[in-house]
């Protein structure tokens, strides 16, 4: 059973942590930033005069790159996650506790969505406000009535949740922060694939295409919690071992001279 | 299982790969009862502790811990009513001691957490520096609010793991003193520690590991079991003839020199032998200076244990 105030718990403490923590805010900061730069001066270039051929290619790679804010940024965060505890060594410690694996994994992902989709948003949002503010009448229209848009705000948690999924997955099994995040960084592509391929038309995009894979998401997302803490496994993540069970035959009992092994009582 | 055990070990052993880190190790801790466990480095002290913690599943054996037992799919009760101090603090270094405390407060679903913390604070005399992120603090603070953070839950056995090591004099004093308090709270204490000293002073019993239990007992039963018991004799001047002397004492069973004017004199029972060895050697003529039991540390228990069994053995 999940106890919503452990991981209410771990939720204000993360987003505490994430507050005071340099790297989480610059990485939080200048990824959006970096996103956001190259879409936003590709259309602001083109003119009211251009092809509606290469109208329609700046409009499909603008909308693109801010798909990459809610897969990198939270992958960057969640790779840390547990990783992070155990080279901090505050994982045990924190194991000690009655805290469950899934009320931990749950606690600690919702405490990196937040932040991430609101950076999500907030980066698609000032996208859009300085195409419409700035940006030539019919390069803003193109963009307004593109199918990706819809669909984007659609995809933005969707694809957020995946990445922690990945990331949190992956920070349980490595032993080092920065192997973590460029493994989490690769982890959470696949899905960026499909929806390359639809934004940049190579597969023809639909709504039923776009509902199938935000739905596939969907599922993903949320069986994904008790498949990570299948990997979360306390034994490994403390030991660095894992668990071994059946008694071996090196258990056998060892030669005692002067006192023999005894069984105390008191 | 016993209504007064605390902790109850049956057999345990632990394996990692091919090596095995605890050998059917058996052992019982009254509740209340300060437990030493003593063992040089890889002995399998912090493997037996994460194993009553619910934090490692043993490879064969059974325990129980506050009197649930292991592996009944209860761990998380377990849990409720046990905390573990690590060798390392184990605190977030970008909140504060409060927050800390805090975070903990919740885990274990404490009411009135804002109490609990006050208290568990001024236990160890951290109210002063409840604001200051833990990251600003030295290594001893930070081990005192480690053990505030173990008090949280007002837990029935505490394991204390280490809890001085890398600490200065002072510091390490400071801990073993809220350790000595854990006593008084009736909270059963399950220590491990390379300070011998330290569990001398501290502990109702110890347990000396090495892989597997080489000894248990109250320090005195194991100096009792490893050593014979002997008065030691220090006189103005050599003795003429301490043959004569000591010979003729029938509680002393045998004697040697210690020195050019000490005797070193084996005995049964120093108490009842010291009046008439004393009387012997007025009556020699001897101007006694002293005479005492000699006493072994729990460190000359320790060593004779531990090299008989990688010296000796």
């Amino acid at each position: 059973m999940i106890t919503m105030t452990r991981t209410g718990a771990v939720i204000r403490k993360e987003l505490a942590e994430f507050r005071r923590n340099r790297l989480i805010v610059v990485t939080a900061t200048i990824l959006p930033i970096v996103f956001l730069i190259s879409p936003t001066a590709s259309i602001l270039a083109i003119h009211a005069t251009t092809s509606s051929a290469l109208l329609s290619k700046r409009v499909d790679y603008s909308l693109f790159l801010p798909l990459l804010v809610p897969l990198f940024v939270p992958a960057t965060m969640s790779a840390y996650s547990v990783v992070g505890e155990k080279e901090q060594g505050t994982l045990e410690p924190l194991l000690t506790t009655p805290i469950t694996r899934v009320e931990l994994l749950l606690g600690k992902a919702v405490a990196i969505f937040l932040p991430a989709i609101a950076v999500s948003y907030l980066t698609f949002g000032v996208f859009l406000a300085i195409v419409a503010l700035f940006a030539d009448a019919p390069v803003a229209t193109a963009m307004w009535h593109a199918p990706q848009l819809p669909a984007e705000v659609l995809f933005i948690p969707l694809l957020a949740a995946w990445a922690i999924w990945i990331g949190l997955a992956i920070s349980t099994k490595v032993t080092e922060t920065r192997v973590a995040q460029q493994l989490s960084v690769l982890g959470s592509l696949p899905p960026l694939a499909l929806i390359s391929l639809m934004s940049f038309q190579v597969i023809t995009p639909s709504i039923g295409l776009a509902a199938a894979l935000a739905g596939g998401l969907l599922v993903i997302d949320c069986v994904a919690c008790f498949g990570v803490a299948r990997l979360f496994d306390r034994e490994r993540l403390v030991t660095g071992a894992s668990p071994r069970r059946s008694t071996p035959a090196a258990a056998a009992p060892g030669t005692v001279r002067r006192l023999p092994p005894v069984s105390g009582t008191s | 299982m016993s209504a007064q055990a605390a902790i109850e070990v049956s057999h345990l052993t632990k394996v990692f790969g091919t090596r095995t880190a605890v050998r059917d190790v058996s052992f019982t801790v009254a509740r209340g009862e300060v437990f030493g466990f003593l063992g040089p480095n890889g002995a399998g002290k912090t493997t037996t502790v994460r194993i009553l913690g619910t934090l490692i599943a043993p490879t064969s054996g059974s325990a129980s811990v506050a009197g649930i037992a292991l592996g009944s799919g209860a761990d998380e009760e377990i849990r409720k009513h046990i905390s573990i101090t690590t060798e390392a603090p184990g605190l977030y270094n970008r909140l504060t001691v409060a927050e800390n405390l805090e975070f903990f407060a919740r885990l274990y679903g404490l009411p009135g957490q804002n109490a609990r913390v006050y208290d568990a604070l001024s236990a160890v005399g951290l109210t002063n520096r409840a604001d200051d992120l833990c990251g600003s603090l030295s290594k001893g603070l930070k081990q005192r609010a480690s053990l505030a953070r173990s008090l949280l839950n007002e837990p029935q056995v505490m394991f204390l793991d280490e809890p001085t090591s890398g600490l200065d004099p002072a510091a390490a004093h400071e801990v073993l003193g809220l350790v000595s308090g854990l006593r008084e709270r009736g909270v059963t204490v399950f220590l491990t520690t390379h300070r011998l000293d330290e569990a001398e002073r501290l502990c109702d019993r110890v347990a000396i590991m090495n892989t597997s239990l080489r000894t248990i007992g109250t320090p005195d039963e194991l100096r009792r079991t490893l050593f014979t018991r002997s008065i030691a004799v220090a006189t103005a001047a050599p003795l003429d003839h301490p043959d004569k002397v000591f010979d003729g004492l029938t509680a002393v069973q045998g004697w040697q020199a210690d020195g050019p004017a000490g005797y070193l004199l084996t005995v049964t029972d120093p108490a009842a032998a010291a009046p008439g060895v004393t009387r012997a050697l007025v009556a020699a003529g001897a101007d006694v200076l002293s005479i005492g039991e000699t006493r072994h540390s729990l460190e000359d228990v320790y060593l004779e244990l531990i090299e008989d069994r990688e010296g000796r053995s």
